[in-house]
């Protein structure tokens, strides 16, 4: 296991309030890492700073082997790196049918004229057929993503984190409103996943995050308070103090 | 008591003869023969001699002989005033009381005809009298006089009434005139240098009128420059002087031919066309134009036409002459003297053209804030785009002319009063109707609201000009709004656009209270941030909106009135404004009243100022300040004033 | 599963059989006198309308840019063409006259007489820089493309880099047209301030052709263009690129996180449909006959906003609809030809009022009908709606359901 992604000693002010705060993370490839902790642990801000949403006041961000620094580059360019993101909210493109969104996803060329000019190799529709297959969806290729149920939004968006085929998936809260037997598919896909990438998930359910089984990082206030498996956290006292305990 | 009266009367008549020793006819008698042929050498006698009666008929005398007035009778050597009658004879007038005693015919009177030089000396005499004339106002007029004239010959007899000037005031006033008549007419040049010097640094517009006229120039131009002339500048033709301007001053000069305009070329050329052969050159290949030349100067050659030179012997011309500046006064130390009081002026007169820039700046801002401030609220606070704003303006604007013309109201003042809360209520209630149909169903969808705003604001538009017509209707001020503030020469501004800049003020304050200490304010920021936290908080969102949108709305009509007030109503008038009004605040910092000031303020400002660098072309001042605003949001993207950080919604 | 292009999308091709049929027969009439020249010239401009009323319709139905410029760049189009034609007629009829003179002219004599006869009007007779390309044809052709292409290249640029989107984008792109018409109406311009370029409708070295053969040809060449165009736009917004315009519209910040350069994307639509803007300009004005600067004003483009919302965002045909159809009922009812209706107390006479039932239907249409006339066809083949408002989670929060196109969301 390599190091992925180095997070170092980043800090991010908004109007005064600290956000994060001296936060340094390592992420290895592959890996499967759970991030846990209370509401404005700065959870979200860490994906924001890794993704290029917000660029932080001080620190390094360092990507892939030859160690480049992400803070530099637009948020296009990150994804294209190989970063890719699950949003808290489901966001997928409502107006378009199942294949359309995955066809964009799709590890490509980006550039407009690329796009626009891009012959359409009959692997794509395989690619995106299997795809579908994998995350339950297969039948529902024609359909208009907005029709799809709350679940099959998130799988839909887990589809295209792998149709985007990252070497890091940054998954904000994926089991929100699932119902049982979803979180169990869901489980299953993200650990697959986690065999050939890094996969970060960012969690608050603790049934969910056992499931997992995977090493665990706790925020609080915008630094790490503590690492390592999940009963190991969940015996620290501080954790059980700012977080558990509550 | 009609007969005391009478008596009273015939006694001060007998008096009066006697109280003077002489009357003006005798002390005129007694030098007969200078008044009736007066010359510079002897005319001094009898001025001295007038003055010296101290008559009061002395200064009307002085006055009619300057005019040629004056006539002598030939039979008893009287002098008279005489007036012409319609049959040809003439009416006298006693050269005292100016009193007619009796007619004479044309041939028994003769006019007495003072000439230039004596009657400048009369003039100056007279001067003297008006000047010490025991009547302040007939000083003071004196005193204007001169200051229009500005002849020499007054120097004196100002300088001399000076000392004995009771009223401060006019003394003051005096003993300035007559420094800038010594400036100019001055005996001797250290006197001149020192009046000079005495106004460097005055901003005072008749002041720099003087040094300016001091350091007047005139444009010469000779085969070299002179030695001896007090000159200003060298001019070199294509720079300081145009080529064409300094050829012409050579050509006036004789010191070139004159230029053969290409027309008359083209004619001479014409002329001695013959057989297919101009002076030997083929016509076919005329359209060269070195073919023309040779043809045009082989004709001059042989004396058929005017010689004249080609471009380069213009070129050559203007090579071997000098052109310069001289100054008209000849001694350089005067104009060295003037030109460095002038320089020290600069300074002065450049700080108060600033400081009326920015009145003027200043003034155009609070425009621009009055008819964005509704816009801040609506477009700022709720975050709909109102692109009928500017017709809201134009209603309140028609509102105020509906009020003072459609004879309701004859007092302007209270036609005013009656008009601005008018305005509100009618744009008040426009805008909450436009809230409740159409607003309120599409506020989320911001780029639907600005084309459904637009199509009211063309049904608006286009209704104005059906009811008012086409033509633009004033909106008169009332008169104690006329005329305008002038606490220099240079600075200037209308007591209507103070109004205006006060007006903004007002707003600026009630808007500022109603958000920030009122509960509706509370309630507005509230639903701003998150409607449906307020709605479950007991705030009817909907009911502020309706409210908020009234407000911004209602401001709209009142700034209407206001911008009425200094330009055309028209129905289009509310379409010059919107496009400045959505850049104030979007300059500003959207959702922020003081943005919406600082928005202003820039653009106002910045206008005055590319308009100052190009006085003539506004159209090329709003060009430029619009390119300005486009960079502008390049590099403040969210405004001059932004929210930061999570408040900024993003 | 692969097909055709066509055969993909099947309303390209109904669309270019009804633009032929269309054209052939006001042809045909206008051959057998049935339709006047005038008409033929109104049928031609409103086909131009409908070329930039597409491409309007690919900025903002499907990129979700309301631009406000794109009559601007249409008008460039417009000006570059009109100087070619301003200046190669005048040439010809001074040319004529100077050959009637014994002494052929000099260059500078005929360049002074084309000067004095296009800018008499403002006072002068010296060519300003901008014209230094106007004696050529292909060379003004090109900067009918090149110019509008690179304006919008640039300010599109600007305001892309800075992420300037949703309204204030639209407020800039009218603050960027109100710059240009308000440059152009200055006679320092070089382009005759507000007289404009006139006498385009005589194209030079066609005198001896009649106006009505004339018509006809740029009503091909119109129905051409539009053809062309329409294709290419279907092309484009077909297919993955389509796709990608149309998640850019409905969720900016996702389509970034996808690896999109947006800015990209969002320049290119920008910038092709600014030019395709100026090749109908170029078609519209020899038709029109005049160009002044009030044809840039901000009103022409929002004008053009309302010919593609009244027609149905989002569908090209929609837009040819709504700029056909209203671009022919505004001359119809401002032309004086609609009958006035007496109410007894008063009379509408449609001259005065045409604008503002205009101005409330266009009310009524963003209330009621916000698919435009091109929602009718949904009616025809039964394509079920997509709710589109809902973008968050249903709920008593009024703010789920504002869909914030102004803003940036995560």
């Amino acid at each position: 296991m390599t190091t992925l992604l180095e997070v170092n000693g980043v800090s991010v002010t908004f109007d005064g309030f600290r956000a994060i705060n001296n936060l340094s993370i390592q992420i290895g490839e592959p890996e499967l890492r759970a991030v846990i902790g209370p509401n404005g642990a700065g959870k979200t801000t860490f994906m924001d700073i890794i993704t290029g949403k917000t660029k932080p006041d001080e620190g390094r961000v360092l990507w892939g082997d030859k160690g480049a620094s992400l803070l530099g580059m637009s948020e296009s360019r990150i994804a294209q790196e190989g970063i890719g993101r699950k949003f808290q909210k489901p966001t997928v493109f409502e107006a378009q049918t199942v294949a359309e969104n995955l066809g964009m996803a799709l590890k490509q060329r980006r550039g407009p004229l690329r796009v626009l000019f891009g012959r359409d190799r009959g692997s794509e529709a395989e690619r995106i057929a299997a795809i579908a297959a994998e995350i339950g969806l297969a039948d529902q290729l024609t359909r208009i993503s907005g029709e799809l149920s709350h679940g099959q939004k998130q799988w839909l968006e887990i589809g295209m984190l792998l149709a985007q085929d990252p070497r890091l998936l940054l998954v904000d809260e994926p089991a929100a409103g699932m119902t049982p037997a979803e979180r169990e598919h869901t489980t299953d896909l993200l650990k697959r996943a986690a065999e050939t990438r890094a996969v970060v998930v960012v969690e608050h359910d603790m049934e969910f995050v056992r499931r997992l089984d995977c090493k665990v990082t706790v925020l609080h206030e915008g630094s790490v308070l503590a690492e390592g498996s999940l009963d190991h956290v969940t015996r620290d006292q501080q954790v059980i103090d700012v977080y558990l305990g509550r | 008591m009609i007969r005391a009266l009478l008596i009273a009367c015939g006694l001060i008549a007998a008096a009066l003869p006697a109280l003077a020793q002489g009357t003006l006819q005798d002390v005129l008698q007694a030098h007969r023969a200078e008044v009736e042929s007066p010359s510079r050498a002897t005319v001094g006698t009898v001025l001295d001699a007038l003055d010296d009666s101290d008559l009061p008929g002395v200064a009307t005398f002085l006055e009619r002989w300057q005019d040629r007035a004056v006539w002598v009778r030939a039979s008893d050597g009287l002098f008279f005033y005489a007036e012409e009658q319609d049959d040809g004879s003439y009416a006298l007038l006693d050269i005292s009381t100016e009193e007619p005693v009796g007619t004479a015919a044309a041939s028994e009177i003769s006019e007495i005809r003072p000439n230039g030089g004596v009657r400048r000396e009369i003039a100056s005499a007279l001067v003297e009298f008006q000047l010490a004339d025991p009547d302040p106002a007939r000083r003071r007029a004196a005193v204007t006089a001169i200051a229009r004239a500005m002849e020499p010959e007054q120097l004196a007899p100002l300088a001399a009434s000076v000392e004995d000037e009771p009223d401060a005031a006019l003394r003051a006033q005096k003993e300035r005139l007559a420094r800038m008549l010594t400036a100019l007419y001055g005996d001797t040049p250290e006197a001149r240098i020192a009046a000079i010097e005495s106004f460097a640094g005055e901003t005072a517009v008749d002041a720099r009128a003087i040094l300016n006229r001091i350091v007047a120039t005139r444009r010469e131009a000779a085969a070299a420059l002179p030695e001896d002339a007090n000159i200003a500048r060298e001019l070199r033709p294509g720079g300081a002087i145009a080529e064409d301007e300094a050829y012409e001053m050579l050509v006036a000069e004789e010191l070139a031919p004159p230029r053969v305009p290409a027309g008359d070329v083209l004619a001479a050329l014409t002329a001695n066309l013959a057989d297919g052969v101009v002076a030997g050159v083929p016509v076919e290949t005329l359209g060269d134009p070195d073919a023309r030349d040779r043809a045009y100067a082989a004709l001059a050659e042989a004396g058929l036409v005017q010689p004249r030179l080609t471009d380069d012997g213009i070129a050559e011309a203007l090579a071997s002459h000098a052109f310069w500046d001289e100054y008209v006064e000849p001694d350089p130390a005067i104009t060295d003297a003037a030109e460095r009081a002038l320089s020290a002026t600069e300074l002065k007169v450049a700080a108060a053209q600033s400081a009326d820039l920015a009145l003027d700046a200043l003034s155009l801002a609070s425009i621009y804030f009055l008819a964005a401030i509704g816009l801040a609220i609506t477009f700022g606070v709720m975050g709909v785009i109102n692109m009928a704003h500017g017709e809201f303006i134009m209603m309140g604007a028609y509102t105020g002319y509906v009020v003072q013309q459609w004879g309701w109201v004859p007092n302007y003042t209270v036609a005013i009063l009656i008009a601005l809360p008018l305005a509100f209520a009618v744009t008040f209630a426009a805008g909450v109707a436009m809230e409740r149909l159409v607003i309120r169903w599409l506020y989320h969808r911001p780029l639907e609201t600005l084309l459904a705003t637009f199509g009211i604001s063309i049904a608006l538009q286009q209704m104005a000009k059906n009811i008012f017509g086409t033509q633009a209707r004033p909106l008169t001020s009332p008169s104690w709004l006329g005329g305008s503030w002038e606490p220099s020469d240079l600075i200037s501004i209308s007591y209507i656009r103070i109004a205006i800049f006060a007006l903004a003020l007002v707003f600026l304050a009630v808007l500022l209270f109603i958000l920030k200490r009122t509960r509706l304010g509370l309630e507005v920021r509230a639903v701003t941030q998150n409607p449906g936290m307020a709605a479950s908080m007991g705030i009817n969102p909907g009911r502020i909106n309706m409210l908020t949108f009234g407000l911004g709305s209602g401001i709209a009509g009142i700034a209407g009135v206001a911008i009425g007030l200094y330009a055309q109503v028209t129905s289009e008038m509310g379409s010059g404004y919107i496009v400045q009004s959505f850049m104030t605040v979007v300059v500003g910092g959207v959702g922020n009243v003081w943005g919406t000031l600082a928005g202003a303020t820039m653009i106002g400002g910045l206008q005055k100022g590319i308009e100052w660098f190009n006085p003539s072309n506004t159209l090329a001042a709003q060009t430029y300040m619009i390119l300005f605003i486009i960079l502008f949001i390049q590099f403040r993207p969210k405004g001059i004033v932004a929210l930061k950080g999570r408040a900024a919604g993003d | 599963m692969r097909q055709g292009f066509l055969a993909k999308n099947p309303s390209v091709l109904w669309f270019l059989l009804l633009l032929a049929l269309f054209t052939l027969a006001v042809t045909l009439m206008a051959q057998a006198g049935l339709v006047s020249t005038s008409l033929v010239k109104t049928l031609g401009k409103t086909l131009c309308l409908c070329l930039v009323a597409v491409a309007m319709d690919v900025v903002w139905g499907y990129c979700g840019i309301l631009s406000l410029g794109h009559m601007a760049f249409f008008g460039l189009g417009g000006y570059a063409i009109g100087m070619w034609l301003m200046y190669a007629r005048t040439e010809a009829i001074v040319a004529e006259n100077l050959a009637a003179r014994p002494i052929p002219p000099t260059p500078q004599e005929i360049s002074d007489a084309i000067g004095s006869q296009i800018f008499g009007v403002v006072g002068s007779s010296d060519f300003p820089p901008v014209w230094a390309f106007a004696h050529s044809l292909p060379l003004q052709l090109m900067a009918a493309l090149l110019v509008p292409g690179l304006l919008a290249l640039v300010f599109g640029w600007l305001a892309f880099r800075s992420r300037v989107t949703g309204v204030y984008l639209s407020i800039l792109t009218q603050a960027m047209t109100l710059a240009l018409s308000l440059y152009l109406f200055q006679n320092e311009s070089g382009l005759r301030g507000n007289n404009g370029l006139s006498g385009l409708q005589n194209i030079p070295g066609y005198g001896h052709v009649p106006q009505s053969t004339i018509s006809l040809v740029f009503l091909w060449a119109s129905a051409l263009a539009l053809g062309a165009g329409y294709i290419l736009f279907a092309w484009v917004v077909s297919g993955r690129m389509g796709s990608v315009i149309r998640a850019i519209r409905d969720n900016e910040a996702r389509v970034r996180f996808l690896g999109y350069p947006v800015e990209g994307f969002k320049l290119f639509v920008f910038t092709l449909t600014a030019v395709v803007a100026g090749l109908a300009g170029v078609l519209y004005y020899p038709q029109a006959g005049i160009i002044n600067p009030a044809e840039v004003a901000p009103i022409a483009s929002i004008y053009l906003a309302v010919w593609v919302a009244i027609g149905g965002r989002g569908r090209l045909y929609g837009a040819v609809i709504g700029a056909a159809f209203v671009s022919l009922l505004s001359s119809w009812f401002t032309g004086g030809s609609a009958p006035p209706i007496d109410l007894g107390v008063y009379v509408i006479q449609w001259t005065d009022w045409w604008l503002v039932l205009l101005g409330l239907s266009f009310v009524a249409v963003t209330l009621f009908a916000p698919k435009g006339i091109g929602g009718l066809f949904d009616l025809i083949t039964a394509r079920r709606p997509v709710e589109e408002e809902r973008v968050g989670d249903y709920g008593p929060d009024q703010g789920a359901w504002r869909r914030r196109e102004g803003q940036e969301e995560a």
